[in-house]
């Protein structure tokens, strides 16, 4: 009934979703859309330097945004610059340069706009190991420090205060992030990745009143954003990545009548 | 003060500075098992800097620190918990630790919020979210309780009770207690040293040691220096005329 390529980019989508929902909850919760968003730019210069060594793509991104993470991090310490301020500057710098190597790398031909936006097609059997794999060992590690992490998230001070190590907690949550920009970049395209941690958590966020609920929609929705928006991407020949945003920002929409619902039913 | 088995956390010298300005400097204190320490101090006189020093919150503080306790309950002057995370006081209270449903029930019960249990966080009054601090505080049953301000906001006679139970919990538990508060009236009573702070630490000693110091009287006026003196008084029953204070 489907072609093979679009049976490997569902079971893709379904691993990257599974993934973004807990990850993309504490985004929303720590306040760190613009932090993805420079790891996803940065991913950029990750797939150019997978391309011109001949190294895996996703093992590639992981190294190069893991690098960017721990830069930004001594530039927090050493610098006076705001944050934003610094995002903003690794994001743009790191993308920008990525372009410019991509424009010394004649000898290869590459699909920019795959890159940017996600490519179904570009899903190989190598790609899905690589996402359920990677996948579980992210979720495993998560759940290893969800309760300092969610603790800290809460209130840095009493997690500090009371033994938790939130620090280490911050530090291994980075490296995640990194990990699942890294596996998920193929399906989603790099400057798409943020939407797809964010807006299904966000639209959870409309319909949870416990955090433990708010995970578990946040993964619905991201599931259901991808199997809807594959489908039309098959149909109406989009890309993928825009098509499963688009897809949750539709449930999104839907997520705002309930809070219109439930505030109505407040007065 | 000699560190002995029953020292849970002993600070020497301590200070801590930030941006070149010492927030607090030279802080000695110690808190054992089953005793109440009462920081009291003008605003900014760095008591709730001395508490996180003690916690471990600051690292790069001067001096020294000894913690021989990592049950810790903790309740910070202030917490803002963002609208983003959808909270109930039920996952509130097993924040830092996995509690069974019996003892999150008794500690808020004991706090006198068992019924708002499922509520969300962001609705509650200050008061009745202080009392959830506090619950959730003791209901690790921890061996040291740092507490910041723990009843601002709380009721007049919900103040009295906690503090009741602050000193209840202490006894049964054991534990010790480091206690931030400007309540000079109700703390006294039941604290068993006090340590008055002023950017470094100006006296400290029993209440009635601390009534009697100068520099107590002129950082609080002699109103404050009554106020202790009165509890002391009713605490062991001392009685003089003019506000004397006689020892036992």
């Amino acid at each position: 009934m489907f072609d093979d390529f679009f049976i490997r980019a569902l079971v893709a989508g379904i691993g990257v979703a599974f993934v973004t929902g807990p990850l993309g909850c504490f985004v929303v919760w720590r306040r760190l859309s613009y932090f993805g968003d420079t790891l996803a730019h940065s991913a950029l210069l990750g797939v150019t330097m997978a391309y011109s060594f001949e190294f895996n793509i996703a093992i590639s991104v992981f190294i190069i945004s893991s690098v960017i993470a721990l830069i930004l991090i001594q530039l927090q310490r050493k610098t006076n610059l705001p944050g934003d301020a610094l995002l903003g500057l690794l994001a743009h710098s790191s993308l920008a340069v990525g372009l410019v190597v991509i424009g010394f790398l004649t000898f290869i031909r590459f699909d920019i706009m795959g890159l940017l936006f996600g490519d179904i097609l570009a899903v190989t059997v190598n790609d899905l190991i690589i996402i359920w794999a990677g996948g579980a060992l992210i979720l495993l590690v998560l759940k290893l420090i969800w309760k300092p992490l969610f603790a800290s998230t809460v209130n840095y001070e009493l997690a500090e205060a009371e033994g938790l190590n939130p620090d280490r907690a911050k530090a291994i949550f980075t490296i995640l992030m990194a990990a699942i920009i890294a596996i998920s970049i193929k399906m989603v395209g790099l400057l798409l990745i943020t939407g797809m941690l964010i807006i299904p958590a966000a639209m959870a966020r409309n319909i949870s009143d416990n955090p433990q609920k708010m995970v578990l929609f946040s993964i619905i929705g991201g599931l259901l954003s991808v199997i809807i928006g594959l489908f039309s991407s098959l149909e109406f020949n989009t890309a993928s990545g825009p098509s499963i945003i688009t897809a949750s920002l539709v449930l999104f929409i839907l997520s705002l009548l309930k809070i219109k619902q439930s505030i109505q039913l407040k007065n | 003060m000699g560190t002995n088995s029953n020292t849970l956390v002993k600070l020497k010298n301590a200070g801590y500075q930030q941006n070149d300005k010492w927030l607090v400097k030279g802080v000695s204190l110690e808190v054992e098992k089953g005793k109440i320490v009462t920081l009291i101090g003008p605003n900014g006189s760095g008591k709730s800097t001395t508490a996180k020093i003690a916690l471990g919150i600051y690292k790069k503080f001067d001096g020294e620190v000894e913690k021989y306790t990592n049950k810790i309950g903790y309740v910070p002057q202030k917490v803002s918990i963002d609208w983003t995370l959808p909270l109930r006081v039920r996952d509130f209270m097993v924040l830092t630790e996995n509690l069974k449903e019996e003892a999150i029930d008794e500690a808020l019960s004991l706090t006198g919020v068992v019924h708002l249990k499922h509520k969300n966080l962001g609705n509650l009054s200050g008061g009745e979210f202080q009392r959830v601090l506090l619950a959730r505080a003791i209901s690790k049953k921890p061996e040291l309780l740092v507490l910041d301000e723990p009843v601002q906001g709380v009721d007049f006679t919900g103040e009295i009770a906690l503090y009741e139970l602050i000193k209840k919990i202490s006894e049964e538990l054991n534990c010790g207690i480091l206690l931030i508060s400007h309540d000079l009236h109700t703390v006294m009573s039941a604290t068993d040293h006090v340590v008055c702070l002023n950017g470094h630490v100006c006296c400290s000693g029993s209440p009635s040691d601390v009534a009697k110091n100068n520099e107590y009287k002129a950082l609080f006026g002699e109103q404050a220096a009554q106020t202790l003196s009165i509890y002391e008084h009713k605490h062991d029953h001392v009685h003089s005329n003019e506000g004397e204070i006689k020892k036992n």
